[in-house]
């Protein structure tokens, strides 16, 4: 994002935890308020990128370690003769699924709880600070109209 | 006020039968045939895109209950990917406002992209300015209330409301429909806001507003409180206090028990089967004023779509839902998915012959719905028995045309007000209440 500009950028999706990057912005007035905001918003884009993407990582190894021990299973190549990725279809995969939910069921619940937390404090502090701006914009007009 | 509404709604007017039955045909003929038109157009759409855009790595109020909308890519050997489509699921649950929700969600899914594949592809991979655009508020707000499941679920509460045997009266019928709207984009809203992160890493739903920052977060709940509280209070006080209980109930039921449940059992299939029933139960309290046996009647009907309806779009994303964290009946009890599908589709049979024991319909409904019911439940018992993907795609694309038709036959086999008077049932009434039958 360029240096002079005075709001947030948010980025392409990460390749492993599909989430949005964002750069946020600090101006040099920041207030308490507002840095408390700036943090937990930090606090918990930190938070979500580490768990997806260590989670969709998990995904795809045992993925690809399902596909394998399968493919074996049936006798054949993680290749064929033209070069392709052998895969197993839908049905197949099923089973992986089915195994995949039930083994991370429970980090899912604590995450789950982490993130209604970082999601409700987040937003408190929004309304927070937008009240703030806004008495402090309405003070402002009313000492120009006194003037 | 809220006396004088009660008094209008109840009371049972001569009317000039034909004007108004044609007039009633022709207009929810001309809905449905142009949301069907319009889900047509969304998935030719969305069903091109998906081939041309090959790389790819999907609201819930309820039914959300309207589920939605699901595009499938084409067969490939490897695991199949489907393409993020509208699911008709949410449509289901909101349609009502919260009925449809998960069915209907399902169609609004759509709503977000039919984007040509170059610009997007590229639009996505640069750095965006998160600062919110004024011209471009109503699009981002369209797709945060998903607008698509929400005008799927006001045109089942329409189908509530059209299907009590009371006169039409334009005005209640109007305030309904705009007050289910607003509770069921203030439900959307909120589901969308809860849903984040599990929305970036799922094909069909990573391009809505929250994940892609255009709006923030504060924002969003700003809007569903803008849209909820005029609507459940439209309800409430233009309509009657009943219908304004149900929808407050339904976001409630949507957002607080659905959306957290999603995650944690598959019950949440059934919770959101009841979001989508609500609202044509809320069309029918907005005319009659009371919660009779053809309301609980017609949101079965819609209760029992749902499973047919959203079984069947699941079964295609069970990699994202697995990868996601969503317990759902596809993933983790495949047997029960199918069988529960079928079973519904059956129970549909059994509910539409008992239309006409509740005096709702004449006899020839359950006799002209007979070949539509049949024919969702055979597609129902090949998805039972043959479980693959095109027996899921077949179901699901059925689900969507039935319940329109189901509910338009359902409307013209409607038992008339003249014949129940006639029959004693109802008290006489003055005829001047005629004149206020007139539609404009």
């Amino acid at each position: 994002p360029p240096a002079h500009s005075h709001s947030d950028w948010i980025g392409p999706p990460d390749k492993h935890s599909n989430l949005r990057p964002v750069i946020f912005y600090v101006p040099p007035d920041e207030s308490a308020l507002e840095r408390r905001l700036r943090e937990a918003r930090q606090e918990a884009q930190a938070s979500n990128q580490r768990f997806w993407a260590r989670h969709n990582r998990a995904f795809r190894q045992e993925k690809e370690e399902f596909i394998y021990s399968r493919l074996k299973a049936k006798g054949l190549e993680m290749r064929d003769e033209s070069g392709q990725k052998a895969t197993l279809n839908a049905e197949e995969m099923a089973d992986f699924y089915k195994d995949f939910l039930s083994k991370n069921f429970k980090k899912h619940l604590q995450y789950n709880r982490d993130w209604y937390k970082h999601n409700f404090r987040i937003t408190f502090l929004m309304g927070q600070v937008a009240l703030v701006r806004a008495l402090r914009w309405l003070r402002r007009r009313k000492k120009n109209v006194e003037q | 006020g809220l006396f004088v509404w009660r008094l209008r709604n109840t009371g049972v007017q001569q009317i000039p039968c034909q004007f108004v039955h044609l007039y009633h045909i022709a207009n929810n003929r001309l809905i449905t045939f142009q949301y069907f038109n319009f889900l047509k157009r969304m998935y030719v759409t969305q069903y091109n895109k998906d081939l041309s855009q090959r790389a790819k790595p999907k609201s819930d109020s309820i039914m959300s209950p309207f589920h939605e909308l699901q595009q499938l890519d084409q067969e490939k050997k490897v695991v199949h990917k489907i393409s993020p489509v509208s699911p008709v699921h949410q449509l289901g649950s909101e349609t009502s406002s919260r009925n449809e929700l998960r069915e209907m969600k399902s169609a609004a899914e759509t709503e977000d992209s039919v984007i040509p594949v170059g610009a997007e592809s590229k639009e996505d991979r640069q750095w965006k300015e998160m600062k919110l655009r004024l011209d471009d508020l109503p699009g981002i707000l369209a797709r945060l209330s998903k607008i698509k499941l929400t005008a799927l679920v006001v045109s089942t509460a329409s189908a509530g409301f059209a299907m009590a045997p009371v006169p039409f009266e334009l005005t209640c019928f109007l305030l309904a429909s705009l007050g289910t709207g607003l509770a069921s984009c203030a439900a959307n809203s909120i589901n969308q806001f809860f849903e984040v992160p599990f929305d970036s890493n799922m094909n069909r739903t990573k391009n809505r507003p929250l994940v892609r920052g255009q709006i923030s977060p504060l924002l969003a709940v700003c809007f569903a409180a803008s849209c909820g509280i005029p609507g459940i209070a439209l309800l409430t006080l233009g309509v009657n206090p009943l219908t304004g209980a149900l929808g407050a109930f339904n976001i409630f039921l949507y957002t607080c028990c659905y959306t957290p449940l999603k995650r944690m059992s598959i019950a949440n299939t059934w919770v959101g089967a009841v979001v989508g029933a609500i609202p044509p139960v809320m069309g029918w309290t907005a005319a009659t004023g009371s919660l009779d046996a053809g309301a609980l009647l017609l949101g079965g009907i819609l209760y029992s779509w749902q499973f047919p309806h959203f079984n069947a779009l699941s079964w295609g994303l069970r990699e994202d839902y697995s990868r996601g964290g969503y317990c759902m009946m596809s993933v983790t009890h495949p047997g029960l998915c199918r069988r529960v599908a079928l079973r519904h589709c059956l129970a549909l049979i059994g509910l539409s012959t008992v239309a006409p024991v509740l005096d709702i319909t004449t006899w020839t409904f359950p006799i002209i719905s007979l070949p539509i019911n049949l024919y969702i439940s055979y597609l129902g018992f090949r998805f039972y028995r043959d479980a693959d993907r095109s027996s899921s795609r077949k179901l699901f694309f059925c689900s969507l045309w039935h319940l329109p038709m189901l509910l338009l036959v359902m409307f013209t086999c409607k038992k008339s007000v003249l014949e129940k008077e006639d029959k004693g049932d109802l008290p006489g009434r003055s005829r001047e209440r005629a004149m206020e039958i007139r539609l404009p």
